[in-house]
């Protein structure tokens, strides 16, 4: 991986993320988690396992997957969309090297964006260092990964690659995964979750997955897609005149 | 030196045939790509660029195939039409990114000597989202020029620049071409065209309608009646006596001269002194009318 990893590509990417005001929109779900963990915290609400609630079903079902959407699809994307990839593939540099050097930017991203905050949120939430807290952060880590090798991919696939993003979380995952258990194996959400709750042993982060088949499905999703990924960008083409 | 081959190349989206069966060899030198809007210049250009994988037919740079093959991008340098850049980096900083995408030994130094080449050292700190168009156009440039290629690609490089930087890049590009770099432009603009390149080829309709000297595609296009003006001593008696010859179709006096319409450009050319001297009449100018490159693509275009 080291070897196929571009520094300069690495530092236009990372430029160009906090280059736009795009910068701004990842990083308000984050901070919208950590205030409500903040309210919440302070209210106190009696029964409910609200951390669960908010730092699993909110934490890895909005806060994650959107975030994740929002890196993912704008470290290649917005590229493609504005042509100026092509400076960047009129030169040697391998499409591999691209690939994953764009993905592993847009992970270390929504690492820093999401899964520190969880962490964040997680020791607020609990008080301390435990369990809990580390687990959702081990999940989200993971999430990052897997998430964004997927969106990588769909923004080389298609230039609606955050409407195909949004379909994908809100009615595959966050629909589908609750109703139809063969539909979780193909959940992101549900990987990282089982990765968390391995780690947390917290019944209210609801995970439907073991640790072996979420990291097991998280390990062969994030290849496929990147090596999906790469093929497509080894093929970009540039329409002519009229077409 | 590096020659572009293309044999049979043809490229289609669905129906619609964009390039059609074309089969062309580009050498050393400067070559304009002319050719209407929707004529097929800017799909040949990013098959040649590799952008574009033909539907039929092989094209190779030098040796290599164009298609997935970012190697050949160590000896050719692209600018292409699309203004977009990153605006967020600065003129400097995009060239030394492309410098060291390349992998050059020292890519401040060539990054230095590009910038240089295209005359942007004042601006070159400045972001790009600063820059005019044509101040663009020229970092373009100097990030294609940067690795020092043998082949170079230009898709209408002309656009948005002043006369003072047209004529700056034509003097560029020229020496470029004299260096025996082969150099491709595709440019709507036949002046500028006329002035650089050597060799032109058009294209109609994706298919190549002619390739070469457009002086000398102009010779070949015998329907073609050549026009010429003449100035002289006594306009109107050799017209009279013009008139007369299998060679020309038609005469007509204007204000600047004698236009001459002639169908057999040799024998014109023989009889034309031999008349003159016949019938006392002093030769002042004789100017071809339609030798321009804008008359020969117009002629193309419309047969």
């Amino acid at each position: 991986m080291v070897g196929v990893f571009n520094g300069v590509v690495a530092s236009i990417t990372l430029r160009a993320a906090f280059g736009r005001r795009r910068a701004l929109i990842f990083a308000l779900p984050p901070l919208i988690l950590i205030l409500v963990t903040l309210v919440l915290k302070a209210a106190r609400p009696p029964g409910t396992p609200w951390p669960g609630r908010i730092l699993g079903d909110f934490g890895f079902s909005v806060i994650l997957p959107l975030t994740a959407l929002i890196i993912g699809t704008s470290v290649l994307g917005a590229e493609i969309d504005d042509g100026s990839i092509v400076h960047l593939l009129a030169t040697p540099v391998r499409r591999s090297s691209v690939i994953v050097t764009k993905f592993c930017v847009g992970a270390a991203l929504t690492m820093a964006f999401v899964a520190v905050p969880e962490l964040i949120a997680g020791m607020i939430a609990t008080g301390g260092a435990g369990r809990l807290a580390f687990g959702l952060f081990v999940g989200a880590l993971a999430g990052s990964v897997i998430y964004n090798a997927l969106f990588v991919m769909l923004s080389v696939l298609t230039t609606r690659a955050i409407a195909v993003g949004l379909l994908y979380v809100l009615i595959w995952e966050a629909v589908l995964g609750n109703f139809v258990s063969g539909a979780r194996l193909l959940s992101v959400e549900q990987y990282s979750l089982g990765i968390a709750n391995s780690i947390a042993r917290y019944s209210a982060l609801n995970a439907g997955l073991s640790l072996s088949t979420a990291l097991i499905m998280g390990v062969i999703v994030t290849a496929a897609t990147l090596v999906l990924a790469t093929r497509r960008l080894s093929e970009f083409s540039l329409k002519g005149d009229a077409v | 030196m590096t020659t572009i081959e293309l044999r049979n190349v043809s490229r289609w989206y669905g129906n619609v045939v964009a390039v059609n069966d074309i089969t062309m060899t580009i050498g050393p030198g400067v070559t304009g790509l002319l050719g209407p809007n929707g004529a097929g210049k800017s799909t040949l250009l990013h098959l040649i660029a590799g952008f574009l994988p033909p539907s039929r037919g092989t094209l190779t740079i030098g040796t290599a195939a164009a298609w997935r093959n970012p190697e050949i991008y160590r000896t050719v340098g692209l600018v292409p039409e699309r203004d977009s850049v990153y605006a967020f980096l600065t003129g400097a900083e995009f060239v030394r990114a492309t410098a060291r995408l390349h992998q050059l030994a020292d890519p401040q130094a060539a990054t230095r000597r590009a910038i240089a080449i295209v005359d942007m050292a004042d601006a070159q700190e400045r972001k790009i989202s600063t820059y005019s168009k044509g101040m663009r156009q020229r970092i373009k440039v100097a990030a294609a020029l940067v690795h020092d290629p043998e082949v170079l690609l230009l898709d209408e490089p002309f656009n948005g620049m002043d006369p003072r930087q047209r004529l700056h890049m034509i003097d560029l590009l020229t020496k470029l071409g004299a260096e025996g770099r082969t150099i491709l432009l595709s440019s709507h603009i036949l002046e500028e065209v006329e002035r650089l390149a050597g060799t032109i080829q058009v294209i109609v309709s994706g298919r190549l309608a002619a390739s070469g000297d457009f002086r000398a595609i102009r010779r070949l296009m015998t329907s073609r009646p050549h026009v010429f003006l003449v100035r002289t001593s006594d306009d109107r008696m050799l017209g009279s006596a013009l008139i007369g010859s299998p060679a020309v179709t038609g005469v007509e006096l204007t204000r600047g001269g004698l236009q001459v319409r002639a169908s057999d450009y040799g024998r014109f050319s023989r009889e034309l002194a031999a008349v003159a001297r016949d019938r006392d009449i002093r030769l002042r100018e004789l100017l071809p009318e339609d030798e321009s490159l804008e008359s020969v693509f117009a002629y193309l275009v419309e047969s």
